[in-house]
């Protein structure tokens, strides 16, 4: 493949043929011409630009990703000169764009690199010639021209690619597996059941750049020499499962899936499949059994996928993420990724944000940056300008980390020493206002939900827990508890048979381990350090604050508060059912919770 | 969900339409029960029935398919059915005061469809928006960075 520096595209849909989009795309190329750049600018067609409303042509650099409009065939030397041979914007002809503000991924922050994320927003992810122009499938196109499997994977190996769905088990160890693994047909898959609250990333690429995925697939499918192809997707991400459908039908249009890929002699198709909400199925050999059209049971291992996966035939699993990162390393080398990074995890990681931090939202940095940096620095620090208190990695099978690890450099060995896991990439930040105890609660209730229920373990211990971590936030809770739910955690986490059973401690161990005082206090003394547990708070109205404005009273839904317009007004105890709103209301701050 | 009440012939003609567009093959059947699903609002007994002849299946198997994904129902639900999300994000930025709203603006609990078959209220984990939590989805409408005082005025908005 030829190594084109710029792409333009030309929007050649019959409005614009009409408006002489084939006359622009002869002044471009003669103008190329003229000015000694046809080596160095691809002019490509490409079905839709800009608004076919307005009047003159569009046109669109990459990988700038300038959008030029209103334009006329008067205006290319001068637009080739500047934009081309002095590699600068031609300002002047640029559209004014609307930004649409996107809630979850802003402009790259300092101390992110973005790899997986760097087309989001910037492309058009339903028009795969956008994809191209920025380099798309030149990776496939090298693996099938230049490579051998083998090549691919030592090259993949070499990067140190870790998966990005949990448990950072080495990519192309992975692949070799299935390559050498003896079957009749083997089977790649695709593992987008994103189901750690808290975590999107995978949802913005499927969403934002669906043929990475595709691509990266398609590659490693070609290393381990499989021929068929599963995107499994939870039903909670329709945008997502459409999204990648057409990217589908788009790539099998331009002949990069199906029958004899780009004339290479190997062949490779792709289909979507639709989870339908039971959290488990994120688990591989859950996520096959669901496949294969059962109950999303995990089953034991051995066998592994990579011997008998789906329909008992080999099979490969990579998280979206994974395989969205393998294009970039083929084109940019192992040697590239390996760089970046810390110890032994490669390359960047995204993670989703949420909680009390004030920049929310989608981020990537490379391994071995602190947790400080990313929640103050790329985070904004706490909202409010509140204390921290504790950020949870990793989802519901994660831990809860406290201050005093902040400085930890993150990386999948790191997290797992501090009783946590990297996850998929979700990030809960908590405020001072957070009550741990009533987080590990929360955490567990998740659990507790998604369990299966095949094994004991973990069906009956994590209900016990939550039994008594209930108690403990209803102000009932025993001495001996904290013993016990210890006791709990360790035979839960031994005798589990799948992943969710032996994470599903790990909210409670942290908890106890970093905010011990929480559960004592609870405990012992019958109260909730953050006033959040509802049986050990009370609300009282503060006099000389109230202005008996009446708002709380209007309000109050159980009609709990009572006073005359302008006297202070009381809240009955017996009838108030702590739900907050009268706290959350009152301009002159006098309630309070004691 | 703009979900006809559908007779037993007309049950029976759609599964056997799905089956014919999907194929009969074990794979097919989530993606066939999601369908079902959509077109009824919930996997009635008559769907199970003809599904199971048709794909060859027992119906304690699909039964127990169905019964196992929380998107998938076999009871019937309301005309509008709320998905809250009960996920740690939307609870940690103030979700828990919203759940408590809706529930006391319907008066229904978790599970729960209203007398009147109006609502459906349920509960579902984290659907990705954290971002911009606490988050509730209505039929298919997203609502992101819910506040107790906006519940009425989003319930209002359906018939
Ligand atoms: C309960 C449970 C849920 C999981 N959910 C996911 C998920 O949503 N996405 C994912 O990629 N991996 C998930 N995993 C991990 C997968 O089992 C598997 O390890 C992963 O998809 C392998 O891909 P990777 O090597 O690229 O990380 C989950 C594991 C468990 C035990
Ligand atoms: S550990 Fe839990 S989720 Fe996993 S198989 Fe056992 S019961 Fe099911
Ligand atoms: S809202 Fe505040 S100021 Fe007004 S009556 Fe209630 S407590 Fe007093
Ligand atoms: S906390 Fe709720 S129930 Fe209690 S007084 Fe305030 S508004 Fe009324
Ligand atoms: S936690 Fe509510 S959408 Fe993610």
């Amino acid at each position: 493949m030829a190594y084109f520096r710029s792409h333009v595209l030309v929007s050649v849909d019959p409005v614009c043929v009409e408006k002489g989009a084939y006359e622009l795309i002869e002044t471009l190329q003669d103008e190329l011409v003229k000015q000694g750049l046809v080596e160095e600018v691809q002019v490509l067609e490409t079905s839709r630009i800009g608004d076919p409303e307005t009047e003159g042509l569009d046109l669109m650099v990459y990988p700038e990703a300038v959008h030029y409009t209103k334009l006329t065939l008067d205006d290319v030397p001068f637009l080739v000169e500047e934009q081309f041979l002095k590699g600068r914007i031609a300002e002047q002809y640029i559209r004014e764009t609307k930004r649409v503000i996107d809630e979850e991924l802003s402009a790259p922050k300092t101390k992110e690199v973005r790899i997986v994320l760097k087309n989001i927003g910037e492309i058009d992810p339903l028009n795969i010639e956008d994809y191209i122009a920025r380099d798309g499938y030149m990776a496939l196109g090298k693996v099938l021209t230049e490579m051998t499997p083998e090549e691919t994977i030592q090259e993949v190996l070499d990067s140190g690619l870790r998966g990005r769905g949990g448990a950072g088990f080495p990519t192309g160890l992975k692949w070799r597996f299935i390559r050498n693994a003896v079957g009749e047909q083997k089977y790649m898959l695709c593992n987008a059941d994103e189901g750690d609250p808290g975590a999107f990333a995978n949802r913005r690429v499927l969403e934002g750049d669906p043929h990475s995925v595709v691509e990266g697939m398609i590659i490693a499918a070609y290393a381990v020499g499989a021929s068929q192809g599963y995107i499994y997707c939870r039903a909670e991400y329709p945008i997502a499962v459409r999204t990648m459908k057409i990217a589908i039908e788009q790539a099998r249009n331009f002949g990069l899936l199906g029958d004899n890929i780009l004339g290479s002699g190997f062949s490779f198709d792709l289909e979507v499949r639709m989870g339908a909400g039971a959290f488990v199925c994120g688990e591989e050999t859950a996520l096959m059994a669901s496949i294969e059209g059962h109950r999303g049971e995990p089953r034991p291992r051995p066998p592994f996928p990579a011997q008998k996966g789906l329909w008992e035939q080999p099979s490969n699993i990579n998280n979206v993420e994974t395989y969205s990162n393998v294009p970039q390393i083929i084109l940019n080398g192992a040697e590239w990724f390996a760089n970046l990074g810390y110890n032994k995890s490669t390359g960047t990681k995204t993670f989703s944000m949420a909680g009390d931090v004030k920049n929310t939202g989608l981020i990537e940095v490379p391994f071995g940056i602190t947790l400080r940096e990313i929640i103050y620095d790329v985070g904004g620090g706490i909202k409010e300008d509140k204390k921290f208190k504790a950020v949870q990695t990793g989802g519901p099978m994660g831990g809860c980390l406290p201050e005093k690890l902040l400085d930890l450099h993150m990386d999948y060995e790191a997290l797992a020493e501090a009783g946590s896991i990297l996850g998929s990439g979700g990030l809960v930040v908590m405020d001072e206002d957070t009550c741990m105890v009533d987080i590990a609660r929360f955490f567990m209730e998740f659990t507790q939900d998604e369990s299966c229920g095949k094994c004991t373990p973990c069906r009956i211990g994590t209900r016990r827990i939550l039994e008594i971590l209930t108690r403990i936030c209803e102000g009932k809770g025993k001495p001996d508890d904290i013993d016990t739910l210890r006791y709990l955690c360790d035979q839960i986490n031994e005798n589990s048979l799948c992943g969710l059973g032996k994470g599903a401690p790990n909210p409670v161990k942290s908890t106890l381990e970093h905010f011990l005082d929480e559960y004592e206090a609870h405990i012992y003394e019958k109260r909730c350090p953050a006033k959040v547990c509802k049986s050990l708070i009370r609300f009282e109205i503060i006099e000389g604050l109230c202005t008996g404005c009446t708002l709380c009273a209007r309000n109050c839904p159980v009609d709990a508060i009572s006073g005359e317009r302008r006297q202070t007004h009381v809240i009955d105890p017996d009838i108030c059912i702590k739900c907050g709103i009268c706290e959350q209301l009152c301009q002159y701050d006098a309630i309070e919770i004691k | 969900m703009a979900t006809e009440v559908k007779e037993g012939q007309d049950i029976r003609k759609m599964v056997r339409t799905l089956v014919q567009n999907h194929g009969d093959e074990k794979a097919e059947l989530i993606p066939i029960l999601h369908e079902i699903n959509r077109e009824l609002g919930y996997i009635s007994d008559e769907a199970i029935k003809e599904l199971s002849k048709k794909m060859n299946l027992p119906s304690s198997h699909i039964y127990s398919v169905a019964t196992f994904y929380r998107m998938l129902s076999t009871e019937p639900r309301g005309r509008h059915v709320i998905q809250f999300c009960e996920s740690a994000p939307c609870h940690v930025t103030g979700g828990r005061l919203v759940w408590q709203k809706l529930q006391r603006e319907l008066g229904l609990e978790k599970g729960e469809t209203s007398q009147d078959d109006k609502w459906t209220l349920l509960t579902t984990s984290c659907l990705g928006l954290c971002g911009v939590g606490p988050v509730m989805v209505i039929d298919n409408d997203i609502y992101g960075n819910v506040t107790p005082e906006q519940v009425p005025g989003i319930l209002e908005n359906y018939e």
